[in-house]
């Protein structure tokens, strides 16, 4: 075991996958000489060179459409996104073309494309640095999307994005690249939790608490204090949220019969209202009350000093979790 | 005199930038120095002139056989736009005009060459030996298309505007990275229209081709009309010249005469795979046809635009060229238009009697690994299609 932050568990993830694989490259804004603004990627082109790890022309459709002929031409390309509301000038090449490559070729192109993007807020920033834009790309048919939430996940999370043949857009939580933890780096991969798998970080038995991303610090967080008041919240990491792991999430609520899904994002048509469908059409005659969410309002990201009042903390947690006992 | 501001300077250039001396009164030279006239070997009334940058050696069995491709290709197009008036195709967008220019640019790549076209590449799908059945899949909506871009190294159709470009600029850099350029090289070369070049991908393209040197080569075919918006609402400037602020040359040549796109195509292209980086190609053109089966240009256009075109036909002057010079006689003619009747009837044919896909194959090729999501709407989409079954056994 090893201690390290997340983002330097990413940044020892992606060395991996660059020894692994002569094919796999790196490219982004600034992600060469400065490491990333968020320093993921230092070190990286010093030891693999230029070649493979490339500082991009400062456009991200351009960032997102060379992947996709690089990766046409055999390539396994991870492209940065800087910041989350940086994604959107690619988004014709991610929806259009990337998630649609496999279909229009009848199976015949795999583009096996990651990226990643730092996102949510809470780090005090200007506007477009701080937003959940993760349900975007969930509705698209033919991405993978997922989340990871501490340095563990992150390091194993990012090298089988990278062996995946489906494109995979990697969301990492920004407030949470200096937490530390514990990761396994001697553990084979053979041992790691699939990429599509949920996983259960705080077992209880009185409701199950869906989250992912930064918000999964602040669940476990709502999960240790309810404790205390006798109350047993199961917290489950999502990590995958295109496709759900649908079967770990019905199993829970089926034991537990409430379920609360908290993200940042907003709530509209965010992944909470997906999940409340399918676990009220899977668990109808095991809930307890109705399925309930809590996350950022349909409002644009506010300025950041209204930040707080608008991500999801402990308190408004498990202010839902007891709305969910009232009934 | 060229007005400073406005669109009648873009109008003048939108007629004048053939002469020599529109382009030397702007001072505008090509980054290699030469001028910016519009290159020819084949003119409209079909003589042979010589161009000294572009010294094509041609023998007049190879001038047939790019004969016959334009006069085959121009029939495959009619024959999709009759199946589009009978109900048997859902649209079509027709390269009534263009022949030349995508079977002179076609005809100059290598096997190893890679092709990224837009949904009007009926004519380099010729050349790199793509079944037009597959063509047709498309706009029957049988498939998206479906086609192994491997098997003739001709990717997909793609529909969104110079979206391609960057997927060749990205392969051309895949290219370099296989150490593939050099002695023996090979490059891409991608197909996008005069409208694409407002589009930010293509101009992103453009920088990182230029900045990564990459081998690639961007034929744009200026057909003079992006649907209904003619040029003039596209740029200001001859297209060609763009390049140059990108930092890479730009040429323009007849898009109707097949043999200056094939010798302007195989010089930027032989140039790509050397190392020598991009070119940009404007292939000065003209859509004779609609947009695509559902437009209506007479809303927008005035007839006597297209009679004038119609003079600089790009099978004409071929036709025009092998009877001045006796390389073909009637019987090879003749010999022609009944190939173009088999493949016509051919192409009818195949669109025919194309099997409408099966319901349940909405849900492969979706995924490499399909998820749980998918698996679960397809069990229960297709209880939904038996329930149909179990009733009809009933009945």
């Amino acid at each position: 075991m090893t201690t390290l932050t997340l983002s330097r568990a990413l940044n020892e993830g992606l060395r991996r996958a660059l020894e692994d694989d002569p094919k796999v490259l790196i490219m982004g804004e600034d992600v060469g000489k400065l490491g990333g603004v968020f320093r993921v990627t230092d070190g990286l082109q010093k030891d693999f060179g230029e070649g493979r790890v490339i500082d991009t022309p400062l456009a991200e459709s351009g960032i997102v459409g060379t992947a996709i002929g690089l990766a046409l031409r055999g390539y396994r390309p991870i492209c940065e996104i800087q910041f989350d509301g940086f994604v959107y000038p690619a988004f014709d090449q991610i929806v259009s073309q990337l998630a649609k490559m496999r279909l229009r070729s009848l199976g015949h192109l795999s583009l096996p494309v990651v990226i990643r993007i730092p996102f949510g807020g809470g780090i005090g920033a200007v506007e477009h640095h701080s937003e959940s834009p993760e349900v975007l790309f969930a509705h698209t048919g033919g991405l993978r999307v997922v989340a990871c939430s501490g340095p563990a996940d992150a390091f194993t999370m990012i090298q089988q994005s990278v062996r995946s043949d489906d494109p995979v857009i990697f969301f990492e939580p920004k407030r949470r690249y200096w937490d530390k933890g514990e990761v396994d780096t001697a553990a084979s991969p053979d041992s790691w939790l699939p990429l599509g798998s949920a996983r259960t970080i705080y077992p209880g038995s009185d409701v199950t608490l869906l989250a992912y991303g930064p918000m999964i610090r602040t669940c476990v967080e709502a999960a240790v204090a309810a404790a205390k008041d006798g109350r047993n919240i199961e917290v489950i990491d999502l990590r995958s949220l295109s496709p759900l792991d649908i079967g770990a999430i019905v199993g829970s609520v089926r034991r537990t019969g409430r379920c609360v899904v908290a993200h940042e994002a907003p709530v509209t048509a965010g992944l909470g209202a997906e999940i409340a469908a399918r676990v009220t059409e899977e668990c109808f005659y095991q809930l307890e009350a109705p399925v309930l969410r809590v996350g950022g309002f349909s409002t644009p990201y506010p300025p950041s000093k209204l930040e707080e009042h608008y991500l999801p903390d402990l308190d408004r947690i498990l202010d839902t979790v007891d709305r969910t006992f009232a009934y | 005199m060229i007005p400073a501001t406005g669109p009648e300077y873009a109008r003048e250039w939108h007629v004048a930038v053939d002469s020599d001396d529109a382009v030397a009164a702007a001072g505008l030279r090509r980054p290699d120095g030469t001028s910016g006239e519009l290159i020819q070997l084949l003119t409209p009334e079909g003589e042979r002139v010589e161009h000294p940058d572009y010294p094509l050696d041609i023998s007049a069995d190879e001038i047939k056989g790019l004969f016959r491709d334009l006069v085959l290709v121009r029939r495959i197009d009619t024959e999709a736009i009759a199946l589009q008036r009978q109900g048997e195709l859902g649209i079509w967008a027709s390269l009534l005009g263009q022949e030349a220019a995508q079977i002179g640019s076609g005809r100059a790549l290598g096997p190893k060459d890679m092709a990224f076209p837009t949904y009007r590449e009926h004519g380099v799908a010729w050349c790199r030996g793509l079944d037009p059945a597959k063509l047709l899949e498309l706009f029957r909506g049988v498939s998206h298309g479906g086609w192994d871009p491997k098997e003739h190294n001709f990717h997909l159709y793609t529909i969104v505007i110079g979206a391609q470009t960057l997927h060749a600029t990205g392969y051309a850099m895949g290219i370099q990275r296989d150490g593939a350029v050099g002695e023996d090289g090979e490059a891409a070369i991608v197909y996008f229209g005069d409208g694409a070049t407002s589009q930010g991908d293509v101009n992103e393209s453009f920088i990182w081709a230029s900045v990564s040197n990459a081998p690639v080569v961007f034929f744009c075919q200026n057909n003079q009309w992006a649907i209904s918006e003619p040029l003039e609402k596209q740029s200001r400037i001859p297209l060609y010249q763009r390049a140059l602020g990108f930092g890479f040359p730009g040429l323009r040549v007849d898009g109707n005469d097949v043999l200056a796109c094939l010798a302007v195509t195989k010089k930027a292209m032989q140039d790509a795979r050397e190392g020598q980086g991009p070119t940009l190609i404007e292939a000065y053109t003209y859509r004779m046809g609609a947009h695509t089966t559902t437009d209506d240009p007479t809303r927008y256009r005035l007839a006597a635009e297209l009679e004038a075109w119609k003079l600089k036909d790009p099978v004409e002057r071929v036709r025009a060229y092998l009877v001045r010079t006796g390389a073909a006689d009637a019987d090879f003619f003749a010999s022609v238009d009944a190939e173009a009747d088999e493949v016509g009837a051919r192409v009818r044919k195949s669109c025919l009697t194309m099997p409408d896909p099966q319901p349940l194959t909405i849900f492969e090729n979706v995924y490499a690994e399909p998820g749980p999501q998918l698996e679960w709407e397809r069990e229960r989409f297709a209880a939904y299609l038996d329930s149909f079954a179990d009733e009809e056994v009933g009945a």
